[in-house]
C-alpha cells in the first residue's frame, strides 16, 4: 500500500517546481508548512483566550472595580468607567471556553502535530491529500478571523457559555450577545466543523493508506496512534455538534421550533412549540463529550513518545496503551449524559451514564501508571519537553480523580456547576491538553524550524506554570464543595459566599503570575525561530522516523528513498546495542529477538 | 490600576530572570557551540531532579494547607433526609482520591527525581509485564464496582419519588429572568394546569383559572417548608433554562421552559435550628467578621455599612441564564409544620387573588374577544405532567 504513496510523490515533488512566497507560506500544500500555520494561529487565539481568563479572573477577584486596563481592552462600551458589564463577563467566559477548547486545544493542538507529525512519523512524502489539507487550514484560519470579529459586535460576542444551550443562546431579548455575536459564533463554528472533519479525514486516510514498508500498525509510534484514532472520535462525532448548530440557526432565523416551547420573555408570549432545550443539550454533549478526548488524545500521545524518549526506555505495556486509547474512544461517545444527570432527563438514564462514565476510569488509570512504569529504572533526560510530559501525568491524575465525584451522578447533584467542576475539567483537560502541546513545541521545535529553543527559559516557564496551575485550580475544588456557582458575575450578592473571596483574589494572583511567565515562553519561542541554535538533526537521539530527515524542509522529506522500517520505535537501551537507541531503520541483527509484544 | 503595576512588575521579574539565564549561558560557552547545548546535560537532570521531588513536598504542602484554611468552607451539616447519605458517599469518595493521589504523585516525582539522568546510568529495558497490567486494571475495578453500586443505590434512592407516600407536599418552583416563585398545590394537593400562554396580570405564572384544582393553589415569592414532610417540587421556567441549586438540601435540577422537572426532598432541621449549628454558627460569625472588616473601610470612602449577616437557606439559580445570573436567589424558610400551616393559612388563594385583581379593574377591559382565546386555548399544552424527554 505503502508503494501507492512513493510513487505518487516520489519522482515530481522534490522541490524541482519554483516555490513563490505564496505557495511556500500561504497557500502551501506541504504538511510541515501546514502545520506550522496551525502552531501560529493555535498560538495566538491562545493569547486571546488566556488575556481574556485574566479579565474576567480580575472582575470575580475585586468585583465591580475599576481597571483602567478593562478600560483599555474592552473599551467605554464593555466596560463603562473601567467597570465590567455583567453581560460582557459571560460574553469573556464564553468566548474564553470556545477558542481554548476549539481554536487552541483542537486546531491548534491535533491541527499542528498531526500534520507535522503523521507523515513524517509513518514515512510518507505528505498527506493524502495535499490540497484538502491546505483548505482544511484555510477554513480554521476563516472561522477563527470570524470568531474574533464576533468579538466586536455592538450588542457584545456570544454570551450564552461555550455550551450555547438554548433559549439563552437563541433569544436576543434573554441576553445581548445571543444576536448578532451568537450568529457569528454559529457560522463560525460551523467552518469550523468542516476544517476539522477534511482534517480528521485526511489523517485517517494517510495513516491507513500511506505507511512506509514495514511500519505495521503495531510498530506505530503511539502519537500516530492517538492522533489516528482522534480523528476517528472527531469524524464521528463532530458533525453531530453541526447538525445541532444548523438547527440552533433554524430556530433563531427561520421560525422552527427543534429546542424551543412555551416561552414567554419581555412581556410576550413566542410562538415557539413543541422543542426541547434538552434535546439540544444531547446532540452538543454527543460531541462535547468525545471533545475533551479530542483534546487529550493528542496530548497523551505526545506524552508517551516524549517520556520514552527521554527515559531512554521502552514505553511500558504498549499494546495496553493502544488498548487503552480504543477503550477511552469507544466510550467517550457513550458517556455524554454525565453533563446531564440533572437537566431533567430520566433518572434512569443517569444511572446507564453513571456506570459507563466511571468505568472510563480503567483505562485511564492503566495509562498513568504505564507512565509511571515507564519511568522506573530509566535514565531521565530532563529536557523541558519531559517536564511538561510529567507534568501533565501529575495534573492528568489530580484532574482526573475527581473526575469518579462528578461522572457518579448522586455526587454531580450538588457539585453540578459549582467551581469544582471548573477545577476538575482545566486540570484535567486544560491543563493536561496546554502541557501536552508545551511539550510537543518543545520537543519538536527542531524539527519545525530547525533550530533549538533555549532549554532555562524552557525550565523557568514549566516550574512556574506547574506552581501556578496548581495554584489557580486546586482551590477551585474547596468554594465548589462551599456551593459556588460558576459563571456568577460577582460573589458579592450572596452573604453566604463572603468567606470565598480571598481564595478568589489567591487564585487570580496565581492566574497573573502564571500568565504573565507565558510571556517567557513567547518570547523563547519566536526568538528561537529566528535566532536559536541550529539543531542537530536527531537532538533527542529518538529512534522515530521524522528525525532521519534532513533539519532543512524539503517537500518531500525524504531527499532519496523513503526509508524502511524493521522495528517498534521504543527500543531504546535494548541489551546487546551500544547506543541507547536503536532507530526503527536499523535492521534487526542476525540474532537479535524482539523483547516486547 | 494595582494589579497593571503587578503585572508589569512580574513583567520586568521575567526578565530579570531571562538575563540571569544569558549570564548563565555566557559561563558555558567553549563547552558546547552548537544546538547539542540546548539539550540537557548531567547538571539539568540533577537540578530539575531534585525539583521533580521538591515539587511532591509542594503538592503535599498545598493540600494540607488548603484543607486546613479552606476545608471549613465545605457546605455543614445536610439539612435533608437524603443529605447525609450524600455526604457520606462523598466522604467516601473524597478520602480514596486522596489516598491515591498521595500515593501517585508519590510514585511519579520520586521516580523523577531517583532516576534522573547521569552519565554512564543504564536504563532497565522493560517493555511489558502482563501480570502488572493485570492487576492494575482490576484493582480500579473492583473499587469502581462498588462506587457505582453505592452510587446508584442512593441516586434510586434519591431521584425515584413515591408520591403516594404520605406526608407529601407538592410546590411548584417557577423561575424567569431573574427571580424565583412558588405555587403550593393547596387543600386539593393538585397543582393547577398551567402554560405560559394564560399569563396575565397578577396570574404571573400563567396558571389556567378554569381548571378547578387551580383554584386553591397559593403563589409566593418566599419558599416555606415544613420540617419532616417530604416536598415534591415541580419546575417550570418561562423563557430560558435555568437550575435550581439547595446546597444545603444537597438538591439540584435544572428547570427548563417547555417541560416540567421534578425533584424531591424531605427537609428535616428548621432554619431556627441550623441557625444553633455550630458550624454554621463559626461560619456566620466568620462572614460577620469580614463584612463588619469591609464596612469599616466603606464607611472610610463614605459609603453604607454591609448589613449583619444572617443564617437563612438559599435557592440559587445555577445554569447560565442571563446578564443578571448572578443575583437570581429566594430565600427559603424551614419551620415546624404549625408554622409552616401558619404561613400558608395567611396566604390568599390564586381564585380569590385573581377574581379580587379582576374586580379593581375597568370594567370595559373585562371582555376580551372570546373567539381568539378560544384559538389559542387550542395550542395550550398542560405543562404540569413530568415527562422525561
Amino acid at each position: 500500500m505503502s508503494a501507492v504513496g512513493h510513487e505518487i510523490h516520489g519522482h515530481d515533488d522534490h522541490g524541482h517546481h519554483k516555490e513563490t512566497f505564496i505557495t511556500k507560506y500561504i497557500f502551501s500544500i506541504d504538511h510541515k508548512m501546514i502545520a506550522k500555520q496551525y502552531l501560529l494561529t493555535g498560538v495566538v487565539m491562545g493569547i486571546i483566550g488566556i488575556v481574556m481568563s485574566l479579565l474576567f479572573r480580575m472582575q470575580i477577584a475585586w468585583p465591580e472595580e475599576s481597571f483602567t486596563i478593562f478600560k483599555v481592552l474592552l473599551g467605554d462600551k464593555f466596560a463603562p468607567g473601567g467597570v465590567m458589564r455583567n453581560d460582557i463577563y459571560l460574553a469573556l467566559v464564553t468566548i474564553h471556553g470556545t477558542i481554548m477548547v476549539f481554536f487552541v486545544l483542537t486546531a491548534g493542538l491535533s491541527g499542528t502535530f498531526s500534520n507535522l507529525l503523521i507523515p513524517l512519523q509513518i514515512g510518507a512524502r505528505d498527506m493524502a491529500s495535499g490540497f484538502m489539507n491546505m483548505i482544511s487550514y484555510w477554513l480554521f484560519f476563516l472561522s477563527s478571523v470570524i470568531m474574533v470579529i464576533s468579538l466586536f459586535v455592538e450588542a457584545g460576542p456570544a454570551s450564552a457559555g461555550w455550551t450555547i444551550y438554548p433559549p439563552l443562546s437563541a433569544l436576543p431579548q434573554a441576553i445581548g450577545g445571543s444576536g448578532a455575536g451568537m450568529t457569528l459564533w454559529l457560522v463560525s463554528m460551523a467552518i469550523f466543523i468542516a476544517s476539522s472533519l477534511m482534517g480528521s479525514l485526511n489523517y485517517v486516510v494517510t495513516v491507513i493508506n500511506l505507511r512506509t514498508k514495514g511500519m505495521s500498525m503495531t510498530r506505530l509510534p503511539l502519537t500516530i496512534w492517538a492522533f489516528f484514532i482522534t480523528a476517528v472520535i472527531g469524524i464521528v462525532s463532530f458533525p453531530v455538534l453541526l447538525s445541532a448548530a444548523l438547527l440552533l440557526i433554524f430556530d433563531r432565523s427561520f421560525g422552527t421550533s427543534f429546542f424551543l416551547s412555551d416561552i414567554f420573555i419581555a412581556g410576550d408570549v413566542l410562538h415557539y412549540q413543541g422543542g426541547s432545550p434538552v434535546l439540544f443539550e444531547h446532540l452538543f454533549w454527543f460531541l462535547g463529550h468525545p471533545e475533551v478526548y479530542i483534546v487529550l488524545l493528542p496530548a497523551l500521545g505526545i506524552t508517551s513518545e516524549i517520556i520514552a524518549t527521554n527515559s531512554r526506555k521502552p514505553i511500558f505495556g504498549y499494546r495496553a496503551m493502544i488498548a487503552s486509547i480504543l477503550a477511552i474512544a469507544f466510550l467517550s461517545t457513550i458517556v455524554w449524559g454525565h453533563h446531564m444527570f440533572v437537566s431533567g432527563m430520566n433518572p434512569f438514564l443517569g444511572s446507564v451514564f453513571t456506570f459507563t462514565t466511571l468505568l472510563i476510569a480503567i483505562p485511564s488509570a492503566v495509562k498513568a501508571f504505564n507512565y509511571i512504569t515507564t519511568l522506573w529504572r530509566g535514565n531521565l533526560q530532563m529536557n523541558p519537553a519531559m517536564l511538561f510530559s510529567i507534568g501533565l501525568v501529575s495534573t492528568f491524575i489530580t484532574g482526573g480523580l475527581t473526575g469518579i465525584i462528578l461522572g457518579d451522578s448522586t455526587l454531580d447533584i450538588n457539585v453540578h456547576d459549582t467551581y469544582f467542576v471548573v477545577a476538575h475539567f482545566h486540570l484535567v483537560m486544560g491543563i493536561s491538553a496546554l502541557y501536552g502541546m508545551f511539550a510537543g513545541i518543545y520537543h519538536w521545535f527542531p524539527k519545525m524550524f530547525g533550530t533549538m529553543m533555549n532549554k532555562n527559559l524552557g525550565y523557568i516557564h514549566f516550574w512556574v506554570t506547574a506552581v501556578c496551575a496548581y495554584g489557580v485550580f486546586f482551590p477551585m475544588h474547596f468554594i465548589g464543595m462551599a456551593g459556588l456557582p460558576r459563571r456568577y458575575y460577582t460573589n458579592s450578592a450572596f452573604p453566604l459566599f463572603d468567606d470565598l473571596a480571598d481564595v478568589n483574589v489567591i487564585i487570580t494572583m496565581f492566574a497573573i503570575i502564571g500568565a504573565a511567565f507565558q510571556l517567557v515562553f513567547l518570547w523563547n519561542f519566536f526568538y528561537s525561530i529566528f535566532k536559536g541554535k541550529k539543531a542537530p538533526q536527531n537532538p533527542w537521539r529518538s529512534n522515530t522516523l521524522e528525525w532521519t530527515t534532513p533539519v532543512e524542509h524539503i517537500h518531500g522529506n525524504w531527499p532519496g528513498e523513503i526509508p524502511e522500517v524493521y522495528r517498534w520505535p521504543y527500543d531504546y537501551s535494548k541489551p546487546g546495542h551500544d547506543e541507547d537507541f536503536v532507530p526503527q531503520t536499523v535492521p534487526m541483527k542476525p540474532n537479535e529477538e524482539q523483547l516486547h509484544h | 490600576m494595582t494589579s497593571l503595576l503587578i503585572v508589569i512588575v512580574l513583567v520586568l521579574l521575567g526578565i530579570a530572570i531571562w538575563q540571569l539565564t544569558k549570564i548563565f549561558d555566557l559561563t558555558q560557552i567553549g563547552t558546547a557551540v552548537n544546538g547539542d547545548s540546548e539539550v540537557a546535560n548531567d547538571r539539568d537532570n540533577n537540578v530539575n531532579g531534585y525539583l521533580m521531588f521538591a515539587f511532591l513536598g509542594f503538592i503535599y504542602v498545598f493540600t494540607i494547607y488548603s484543607l486546613v484554611k479552606w476545608g471549613h468552607l465545605a457546605l455543614g451539616t445536610p439539612a435533608s433526609e437524603h443529605g447525609p447519605q450524600y455526604d457520606n458517599l462523598m466522604t467516601i469518595s473524597l478520602v480514596l482520591i486522596f489516598i491515591v493521589q498521595t500515593i501517585t504523585q508519590f510514585l511519579l516525582h520520586y521516580f523523577a527525581f531517583k532516576y534522573r539522568g547521569k552519565k554512564g546510568q543504564v536504563a532497565f529495558y522493560y517493555a511489558d509485564n502482563d501480570k502488572l497490567e493485570f492487576v492494575w486494571t482490576i484493582i480500579p475495578v473492583i473499587v469502581l464496582a462498588g462506587l457505582i453500586l453505592y452510587g446508584l443505590y442512593a441516586w434510586t434512592n434519591i431521584m425515584f419519588v413515591d408520591e403516594n407516600k404520605e406526608d407529601t407536599i407538592v410546590v411548584e418552583l417557577y423561575a424567569k429572568q431573574f427571580s424565583w416563585e412558588a405555587r403550593y398545590a393547596g387543600e386539593d394537593g393538585v397543582l393547577g394546569k398551567a402554560n405560559v400562554r394564560y399569563i396575565e396580570g397578577v396570574n404571573t405564572l400563567g396558571v389556567d383559572m378554569s381548571d378547578p384544582n387551580a383554584q386553591d393553589d397559593i403563589q409566593s415569592t418566599e419558599l416555606h417548608l415544613p420540617k419532616g414532610k417530604q416536598v415534591i417540587f415541580k419546575f417550570r421556567s418561562q423563557d430560558v433554562l435555568h437550575s435550581a441549586y439547595m446546597p444545603h438540601f444537597r438538591a439540584q435540577m435544572n428547570v427548563v421552559p417547555g417541560m416540567v422537572t421534578q425533584f424531591a426532598f424531605t427537609p428535616t432541621i428548621t432554619t431556627e435550628e441550623m441557625r444553633l449549628d455550630p458550624k454554621i454558627m463559626d461560619k456566620v460569625a466568620n462572614i460577620n467578621k469580614i463584612r463588619s472588616e469591609k464596612s469599616a473601610d466603606l464607611i472610610a470612602d463614605g459609603g453604607e455599612a454591609l448589613s449583619p449577616y444572617t443564617f437563612d437557606y438559599l435557592l440559587l439559580c445555577n445554569k447560565i441564564c442571563g446578564a443578571s445570573h448572578y443575583n437570581m436567589q429566594m430565600k427559603i424558610v424551614v419551620e415546624d409544620e404549625a408554622d409552616f400551616n401558619k404561613w400558608l393559612g395567611e396566604k390568599k388563594t390564586l381564585g380569590a387573588a385573581v377574581k379580587e385583581s379582576q374586580a379593581s379593574e375597568a370594567p370595559a377591559e373585562a371582555a376580551p374577544a372570546p373567539a381568539t382565546e378560544e384559538q389559542e386555548a387550542a395550542t395550550v399544552i398542560d405543562s404540569t405532567v413530568v415527562d422525561h424527554k
